[in-house]
């Protein structure tokens, strides 16, 4: 049993240069058709599949040595695995990090996008599970791309057509689809539909890694996103009954926190940095005040 | 040649003889002992109880050390063992609420009482080699909390006051079904559905698992919670007239929260799947629970239209040992029946070889 002597190294940012070049070339294709899923040769990551390596394999492959990374879960820079990824770049890139969005020039997500208005030269990353908003309606890839290169999306309607009638409503409250620039149906990762307006015309380059499914998608700043619904159900977005009880905020995305098992709960930001940034500035909830 | 005339039982001696010198390796490395197996291969030993369906950490460890690593060939040695164990009655049901809990997630909340408790977990760790293993690195202990535990609500607790979640239906009778005593008799009630999925292989669970998360039976799924720890078991001694406790044993169950079931007199609820399995075994704990909600199907009213969602397929081919016997037996000599065969084939070429002689001209008109 020779223990070999040599500690393996690895590059700036974990991945080989050549690995990072053709994810870049797939990067720029999907820059060039806004909404269209781009195959790429997805590697293995040293974090499990499910865990975001789409979307660090992007990150590692945009990131340079004086750019200033965010990452964020369930909108939350605390999150375990928000927490890991980030110390994971920090080890192997050495890069700056934060969690203030508007220090960040790179944003990996996982489920949300950032209540802060994001702006021209920002990035955000998205952690892709599925990439294909047609899976659920056709679970077969040769059958998929045959319906998006013929923009067949009539299935898409009837789903959403049949949630209304069995439930009086669109059953879909996170990931739901959206066309992009009037030619491709996208998977917005799964984000709450709360946060689908966001991506409408952001000033932001919006790119979407699929590691397990070798996908990677974008939209470029200033691209059309809309959600699809009808003219009689017009799409919606999430409300809340109560402001935030840490900042007060109305009309932001909120995590239902449980206290008891006696039914007692509070709701507060999901974005952790929005809900601090407004705390910092004097804005109190009802939690706060109360104490 | 596998099977001389003569010979055969030389030939499996010496290869038992083989097999027990490669089982040894070099004499020169130190035979591994049961505690180094049960302590430091403690999840291998985790996943050979569940599968074996034993509750015996030395026994795994002594399997998987005769089996030379070989999981599945593990696990079949302590099924071996167990079937002629005397079977005295059942537990009373384990109460997992009241679980010594030393992990406890729910993706669900973001906090709940109880609290998120990552424990020993993979989940967080960079998959980088770690060349300090190769030696015997001093390791600092864990640390272990001081405060008393907060009880941990069971997750579907927490929805079901709401009525949020669907309630768990009522055991069908006080006697569980038992997949050992009675032969499977499809279609199977849950909990004997439950039973099978439980000692049920981890690999072919995890990719049926997989596969509803693709598109195969979609159902929507949440972890709702993960909890790992001890229980104690219970077993009620008709004498005295009370349940004792007679040990614990360390468990992972897993309660997925899925897409919602209604009806014209019932409001939408989330529906559940479940999953519970012996030891540290998270990922086979969470495929049982997508499995399990999958083969529901049927009982919510849903289309079945993917392998996950047919009990006779899940089930009647979800037990390792079945499988590799039945899939490694091809290995045993066939010669029989394949003396039979040789003969079919060659009178079908005799026959097609006259046609061709009696109609020459047709059959070449056919092949230009």
């Amino acid at each position: 049993m020779n223990a070999p002597q040599r500690t393996a190294t690895y590059n700036f940012a974990y991945l080989d240069e050549q690995t990072k070049r053709m994810i870049r070339r797939a990067i720029l294709k999907a820059i060039a058709i806004p909404g269209y899923q781009v195959p790429f040769a997805s590697r293995e990551m040293p974090m499990p599949y499910g865990w975001g390596t789409g979307g660090v394999q992007v990150t590692a492959s945009i990131l340079g040595p004086d750019d200033v990374l965010k990452v964020i879960d369930q909108g939350a820079d605390d999150t375990t695995n928000a927490v890991s990824i980030r110390k994971f770049f920090e080890r192997v890139a050495g890069i700056a990090t934060t969690t203030r969005t508007s220090h960040a020039t790179i944003i990996q997500t996982r489920h949300r996008i950032p209540e802060t208005p994001l702006k021209a030269g920002q990035v955000l990353v998205y952690q892709v599970p599925n990439p294909e908003p047609l899976r659920f309606l056709e679970p077969r890839e040769t059958e998929t791309r045959k319906m998006h290169a013929l923009g067949e999306y009539g299935l898409m309607h009837v789903k959403l057509y049949e949630d209304i009638a069995r439930n009086g409503h669109i059953a879909t409250t996170y990931a739901y689809p959206v066309k992009i620039e009037g030619r491709y149906v996208m998977d917005p990762s799964p984000t709450p539909k709360f946060d689908n307006p966001k991506m409408h015309m952001s000033e932001a380059l919006q790119l979407f890694g699929a590691g397990r499914e070798k996908r990677i998608y974008a939209l470029p700043p200033h691209t059309q996103v809309v959600s699809l619904d009808f003219e009689d159900h017009p799409f919606e977005i999430q409300r809340f009954d109560k402001p935030c009880a840490l900042c007060g905020a109305e009309q932001v995305f909120l995590d239902e926190v449980i206290l008891d098992d006696r039914g007692n709960r509070m709701f507060v930001c999901s974005d952790t940095d929005h809900c601090e940034s407004r705390q910092a500035k004097g804005h109190r909830g009802e939690l706060v005040t109360a104490q | 040649m596998y099977v001389a005339v003569k010979g055969g039982e030389a030939a499996i001696d010496n290869a038992h003889r083989l097999l027990a010198d490669r089982r040894r390796g070099d004499r020169d490395v130190p035979a591994l002992t049961l505690e180094q197996i049960a302590e430091q291969l403690a999840l291998g030993v985790d996943r050979v109880m569940s599968e074996g369906s034993l509750y015996d950490r030395r026994l795994a460890a002594l399997a998987i050390k005769q089996a030379r690593g070989d999981l599945i060939e593990a696990i079949f040695l302590l099924r071996a063992y167990r079937t002629t164990l005397p079977r005295f009655g059942y537990s009373e049901p384990v109460d997992t609420g009241a679980m010594q809990v030393e992990r406890r997630i729910s993706a669900c909340y973001k906090d709940l009482p109880g609290g998120q408790l990552l424990g020993p977990t993979f989940d967080y760790t960079h998959r980088l080699l770690d060349e300090e293993l190769d030696g015997d690195p001093a390791v600092d202990a864990g640390l272990q909390r001081t405060d008393a535990q907060e009880p941990a609500a069971h997750i579907a607790d927490i929805l079901g006051a709401e009525g949020l979640i669907e309630d768990d239906a009522p055991a069908a009778s006080s006697e569980p079904g038992d997949i050992n005593k009675t032969p499977l008799e499809f279609p199977l009630s849950r909990a004997t559905r439950l039973q099978a999925l439980s000692r049920g292989d981890e690999g072919f669970l995890l990719a049926l698992g997989y596969s509803t998360q693709r598109g195969y039976a979609r159902s929507h799924p949440f972890a709702g919670e993960i909890r790992i720890g001890e229980v104690d078991v219970e077993f009620f001694v008709a004498e005295i007239g009370f349940a004792v406790p007679i040990g614990r044993v360390q468990l992972t169950e897993c309660q997925m929260v899925n897409q919602f079931k209604g009806s014209a007199k019932v409001p939408p609820q989330f529906t559940r799947g479940y999953g519970l399995v012996f030891g540290q075994s998270e990922r086979k704990a969470m495929a049982m629970a997508l499995c399990d909600r999958a083969l529901r199907a049927e009982e919510l009213g849903e289309e079945v239209v993917a392998p996950p969602q047919d009990q006779e397929f899940v089930i009647s081919h979800c037990d390792n040992v079945q499988a590799t016997g039945f899939v490694e037996h091809l290995k045993l000599p066939h010669y029989v029946d394949f003396q039979a065969e040789l003969g079919l084939v060659r009178n079908m070429r005799a026959e097609h070889e006259k046609a061709f002689a009696d109609s020459p001209s047709q059959t070449r008109e056919a092949a230009e």
